[in-house]
């Protein structure tokens, strides 16, 4: 108990407290840019088990805010990276790692194995994914969130509290986000994140006011900090309800189809999909591409030839992928990811050559 | 009476403010917004919320609270 001292000299927590810690069972969901200062100080703290699910592997993108990863873990799938530096940080708790995308599957079962979900998830499906599941089966949700220099904090569905829906009640329709390829802060999801954690060992302690039925919005830029009520709306699921609806979250069930520019011009009608904002560039110099940005993808992909191989191309290839992952669950065939994106294009000598 | 309106995220790119003070002589949040759009009709097809004293509030709601915030969604992590 050496290592936990300094929490159990505080007369807030004292021992039965760091016991309370010892005995909680948190599920972070995403181990990005929230999930990792979640993890790294719920792991300190000693929460006796600790849930990491995510599919996503580590980039060196990942690294200006993905704190428990280095040039080492580059490559590896992030619960596992994550599991591997936290059992060196704290090798008295059990951490379980889940390398896998949260579905409408396995979301119930692995929920009712935890007391507390930590949303740190990085897109809209996923949210209203995690929502819907801790309601089914009662657990409370520590929400967080970020948008370049700003943050959202909540507790959801704690004590009988309002939840995301009775913030917002269904999906923009274009619920596909882009956040990979949106700047951020680096050091913003670690404040975010650092709140998350605050508020789960509050729960746990049953210590101080938490942020239950209450939004906390922060702005890094001026640090000015914004609180908002949220009353409860009538909003209830069942579960067979839960089953039927299309969360359409990032899918990796079936790996997605890789293809390099020399392989994907030798394809037969081959239609290219740049789904970059149209700011972006360099442009996509080429015959038969059109330009979709992902988050118009949910009204614009009639624009798509069905019949075509389809080649999804962005800025480093997450987005494309995202993409394919939307329209597989519409029942798109033949999507091929341009692997590394625009970045390895503009250095392909067959497409300088022929320019 | 004049408010006091404070936008975040996406919200703010758009008023390219993150806070102001605007002059209002009607009732209710559905004519604030009313005011709003016609502002900033970049506006109108985001999904946000709008909280009244820090209270989330719906389009019916009297405007009563000198403090008004528009809170957009946010899907990043």
């Amino acid at each position: 108990m050496h290592r936990y001292n300094r929490h159990i000299i505080l007369s807030d927590v004292g021992l039965e407290g760091q016991n309370q810690i010892s005995n909680a069972k948190v599920l972070i969901v995403g181990a990005g840019g929230l999930g990792c200062p979640v993890l790294q100080y719920l792991a300190a703290a000693g929460i006796g088990t600790l849930g990491i699910i995510d599919f996503d592997s580590v980039e060196i993108s990942n690294l200006q805010r993905q704190i428990l990863f280095g040039i080492s873990s580059i490559g590896q799938n992030k619960a596992l990276a994550a599991k591997a530096r936290l059992e060196d940080l704290n090798p008295t708790i059990h951490i379980t790692a889940y390398p896998e995308a949260l579905t409408q599957n396995n979301a119930l079962l692995l929920f009712k194995d935890y007391d507390i979900i930590i949303d740190g998830s990085d897109n809209v499906a996923t949210r209203y994914l995690i929502n819907d599941a801790a309601l089914l089966t009662k657990k409370p949700i520590i929400y967080g969130a970020i948008y370049k220099f700003e943050g959202q904090v909540a507790v959801f569905n704690y004590k009988d509290s309002a939840n995301y829906r009775c913030l917002f009640p269904n999906p923009p329709d274009n619920m596909i986000s882009n956040c990979s390829d949106v700047g951020v802060l680096g050091v913003l999801p670690g404040i975010i994140g650092t709140f998350q954690a605050n508020e789960t060992l509050k729960i746990i302690l049953n210590l101080g006011d938490t942020l239950n039925g209450k939004l906390l919005s922060y702005n890094a830029k001026n640090n000015q900090t914004y609180t908002v009520s949220i009353p409860k709306s009538d909003y209830s699921i069942t579960e067979a309800a839960f089953h039927a609806n299309r969360y359409l979250v990032p899918n990796c069930d079936k790996p997605i189809k890789q293809i390099d520019f020399e392989a994907a011009v030798q394809l037969n009608s081959v239609q290219f999909i740049d789904v970059r904002e149209t700011q972006e560039t360099p442009k996509l110099d080429l015959e038969h591409c059109i330009n979709i940005p992902l988050h118009q993808l949910f009204e614009s992909h009639d624009e798509i030839d069905k019949t075509a191989n389809k080649v999804f191309i962005c800025q480093s290839g997450n987005r494309s992928q995202r993409a394919i992952a939307f329209l597989e669950k519409l029942g798109y065939k033949n999507c091929y990811n341009l692997a590394g994106g625009m970045q390895s294009v503009i250095k392909n000598k067959t497409y300088n050559e022929s320019r | 009476m004049n408010l006091k309106v404070k936008y975040f995220g996406l919200i703010a790119e758009i008023t390219n403010c993150s806070e102001e003070t605007i002059p209002f002589s009607k009732h209710t949040v559905a004519e604030f917004l009313d005011l709003i759009f016609s502002k900033y009709p970049a506006l109108k097809n985001k999904d946000f919320k709008v909280a009244q004293n820090m209270q989330l509030v719906n389009i019916e709601t009297k405007i009563s609270s000198a403090e008004i915030a528009l809170l957009p969604p946010f899907s990043g992590g």
